[in-house]
């Protein structure tokens, strides 16, 4: 196995273990923390085909890692602000018991 | 493949399991960091230094500060009588191993193509920082206003209403 293939399949198990938990927890921050390691699977393959792609000296896959880490860190203040809101108002942060879209 | 790669790659595996399946949310945040700082040290195993750092300032002394502010003021630590799974894990767990097994089947399927060891990249700061202000300056520029955005964003929404409590 080459090492870019290593890499795509802990890629892979990492996003897939994030989407399982973000389809399965019931915290609203533990879907949160499921989405983050889902983007940061995303980001271990864009660095893994930088290293390993024909031209790492442009530079286009650590770049496009970076911005994407700095799109990471503002989703997750709106997003726990969001969380923090909704425990705020319903007294709760339980998924399965957020059920209504009004009040 | 180095010996060195499996053990990184078992303990952000392991990291990240510990931070789906834990029933403490706070033990759920540390596990998180130690998958991040098992992300960052394989980002340091493929040579990219600058993000492999960006990864540990970002995430290990950031979001997961974020995270565990999140839940220690929505005490999110109290673990739920009925259980730390939503109704339908079934399905959910059914569709992230359906994601894993296409993804893996690609992965595997396209090994023959895949390239075999390459030189290592040297790149040094001073490189990323002219290609930042150079041929990236208007992503740069997008995402500090992004920054801004989401900065004042979180604050408003995350504020206390006022008109509420008199």
């Amino acid at each position: 196995m080459t090492p870019l293939a290593g890499y795509l399949l802990v890629a892979a198990l990492l996003f897939s273990i994030g989407l399982a938990g973000a389809l399965t927890r019931r915290n609203a921050i533990l879907v949160l923390i499921g989405i983050e390691l889902m983007l940061n699977a995303a980001n271990l393959n864009l660095i893994a085909f930088w290293r390993y792609g024909p031209h790492p000296e442009s530079l286009t896959g650590m770049m496009f890692a970076i911005f994407s880490i700095a799109v990471a860190a503002a989703e997750a203040a709106v997003g726990l602000g969001l969380v923090i809101q909704i425990h705020r108002h319903a007294k709760t942060t339980d998924l399965d018991a957020m059920n209504r879209m009004k009040g | 493949m180095s010996i060195v790669f499996y053990l990184l790659a078992a303990l952000t595996v392991a990291g990240g399991l510990a931070a789906m399946l834990l029933r403490n949310t706070v033990h759920c945040a540390l596990a998180l960091t130690v998958a991040f700082a098992g992300l960052a040290l394989l980002f340091l195993n493929l040579d990219a230094q600058f993000a492999g750092f960006a990864q540990i300032l970002v995430y290990i002394g950031a979001v997961a500060i974020l995270v565990v502010f999140a839940i220690l003021l929505t005490r999110g630590s109290e673990t739920p009588k009925d259980g730390v799974f939503s109704r339908s894990w079934l399905a959910g767990l059914a569709i992230a191993a359906a994601v894993f097994a296409v993804l893996g089947w690609a992965v595997l399927q396209s090994v023959r193509v895949l390239p075999h060891e390459t030189a290592v990249p040297v790149v040094t700061v001073q490189q990323i920082g002219v290609a930042l202000v150079g041929r990236y300056v208007l992503p740069l520029e997008i995402v500090a206003v992004l920054l801004t955005a989401a900065l004042i964003g979180a604050v408003i929404v995350a504020m206390h209403e006022k008109e509420e409590h008199k």
